[in-house]
């Protein structure tokens, strides 16, 4: 068909070993325009691995990573070691890997909140900002897809909440596809179209609702993350024009979906 | 004017100060100076090599340095720590090159020129071919440089913005090769790591950006190599190793000045 149903990003049987240990087995998994897809396991599941793997940062054991044409990803790592020998500013940051022009910087700086933030160190800024100007910075490529890989790591309940209702907003006004990664399941788990369990290889997947209701997934986080899930979603209630994008997204979403 | 032998030292030093400057930074912020000392010190191993077979010094050090460059980076995928792994071959290559410099038989090589430097005996041809390896290794830099900032980053940043990080490490490492080349007749071996990490270090407290500081280095390091000759002809002291003491009066100056400021 068209280019819009094609998925963004494939991965086709794929199994990544280290040495004798195989870190993934198995893994088919595929993503479209505009979905939001969240990838859950316990430490040491290979959630990294399958994401630097999908961004083609690692070499793939056995089977296939395709990318749609021309794809453009916007990466935020799980945390950048800004080393202390190395001068940058927030500036000199957003035009790697090449300028950007102001019209467009200004436009994705709304978005953030990072404006005076521009002549600062990189070195110099806190979690929370760290974490926007590598957003910011990845928004700025006009991505396909928001690959975040445990982006909120280091940041307090309050600030992955908030960084992560930052992602969906944008998501909801650039329309990228977003796949993140995250153990922080009550965070993150209700905005997503689709949640992926992983632990070596994918236990199971499919709505929130319905993969944290799943054995598989009890099995390795127990049932009490269902609590956290529906305290979230609580808490989420009371914002109220951000409940709202929400469930237009999930509609939306649902109807651009490829079947599993 | 090349006819004056001060003249050719001083365009030799200005070579080695411009090409040092922007691997020098790369050295600092990706933090290989041991690396920069295994392929400063196999250059003597590449010295013993062509004086062996009668080439050119420069074509033998440059083979050299590439290959070890190259056997550095093939064997750090592999068990032993970087660090360890660039101790050992680092003076391993020195050693080697020592000996193998003591088996080459007539004539009698002076192994402080090639140590040290010999700044003073540079000729016409020397001084083109080292603005050449200058000249190539700045375009080289300054071509991948947002590249070589990202690979530095974060590989994986650098890999999602289509960016190889082994294609950029041989740039690096072909480049470091080449200073290499260049300036072991200017401080020679034992100091070649020093022209690249301090200038580059003295610049990091006042830039505020990597094209800055890159910029900053090589102004500091023109400055030390001009000081230097200088003061070693007045003290009659080596060149080589005045030029590195200039340039760690600046750091010391410069560190100096950075600590009472923030304070």
């Amino acid at each position: 068909m068209n280019a819009a149903t094609e998925p963004l990003l494939e991965a086709q049987d794929v199994s990544v070993r280290y040495g004798r240990s195989t870190v993934l087995q198995d893994v088919n998994f595929s993503i479209s325009a505009g979905e939001i897809v969240t990838l859950v396991g316990p430490n040491g599941s290979g959630k990294s691995t399958m994401v630097r793997a999908l961004i083609g940062a690692l070499p793939v054991t056995v089977g296939k990573i395709t990318h749609q044409n021309g794809l453009r990803i916007g990466y935020v790592p799980q945390r950048l070691q800004m080393e202390r020998g190395l001068p940058m500013t927030v500036r000199r940051f957003f035009d790697l890997p090449k300028r950007v022009d102001e019209a467009s910087l200004n436009k994705v700086l709304e978005r953030i909140h990072v404006p005076s933030l521009l002549n600062q160190q990189m070195m110099d800024l806190s979690g929370g900002q760290f974490q926007r100007v590598l957003l910011a910075r990845a928004l700025l490529g006009n991505p396909h897809i928001l690959v975040l890989d445990e982006a909120t790591q280091g940041l307090d309940q309050r600030g992955s909440a908030h960084f992560y209702q930052l992602v969906e907003s944008v998501r909801n006004e650039m329309g990228c596809a977003v796949l993140m990664v995250s153990h922080e399941l009550h965070v993150v788990m209700s905005a997503s179209d689709r949640v992926i369990c992983l632990n070596g290889h994918i236990c199971c997947q499919g709505t929130p609702e319905v993969v944290s209701s799943k054995p598989e997934y009890r099995a390795l986080f127990g049932s009490g993350t269902q609590g956290a899930l529906a305290l979230y979603r609580h808490e989420h209630d009371h914002s109220h024009e951000h409940d709202h994008s929400h469930d237009h997204d999930h509609d939306h979403d649902h109807d651009q979906r490829p079947e599993l | 004017m090349l006819d004056n032998f001060i003249v050719r030292a001083l365009l030799a030093g200005l070579a080695v100060a411009f090409a040092a400057a922007p691997i020098g930074c790369f050295v600092v912020w990706r933090r290989m100076a041991y690396f920069g000392d295994a392929t400063a010190h196999a250059a003597i191993l590449g010295v013993a090599m062509s004086l062996a077979f009668s080439q050119s010094i420069f074509a033998g050090t440059l083979v050299v340095s590439v290959l070890m460059a190259y056997l550095v980076s093939l064997l750090s995928w592999r068990g032993h720590s970087m660090d360890t792994l660039l101790g050992v071959l680092a003076h391993s290559a020195l050693a080697f090159g020592l000996v193998a410099v003591s088996f080459i038989p007539g004539v009698r090589v002076d192994l402080n020129a090639y140590l040290f430097g010999d700044i003073l005996a540079v000729t016409a041809s020397d001084l083109a071919v080292m603005w050449v390896g200058a000249v190539v290794v700045v375009g080289l830099i300054s071509w991948r440089w947002s590249a070589l900032l990202m690979v530095t980053l974060n590989p994986e940043l650098a890999h999602a913005s289509g960016v190889n990080p082994k294609s950029e490490q041989l740039v690096l490492t072909v480049s470091l090769a080449i200073m290499v080349a260049v300036a072991i007749k200017v401080v020679g071996v034992l100091l070649i790591t020093a022209m690249l990490i301090i200038p580059a270090a003295s610049a990091r407290p006042m830039s505020d950006t990597p094209e800055r500081m890159a910029v900053y280095a090589a102004i500091i390091g023109v400055f030390s190599i001009v000081v230097g000759m200088y003061a070693s002809f007045m003290l009659d002291s080596p060149t080589g190793p005045t030029i590195v003491c200039i340039s760690a009066m600046v750091f010391a100056a410069s560190s100096f000045v950075h600590s009472v400021r923030s304070r």
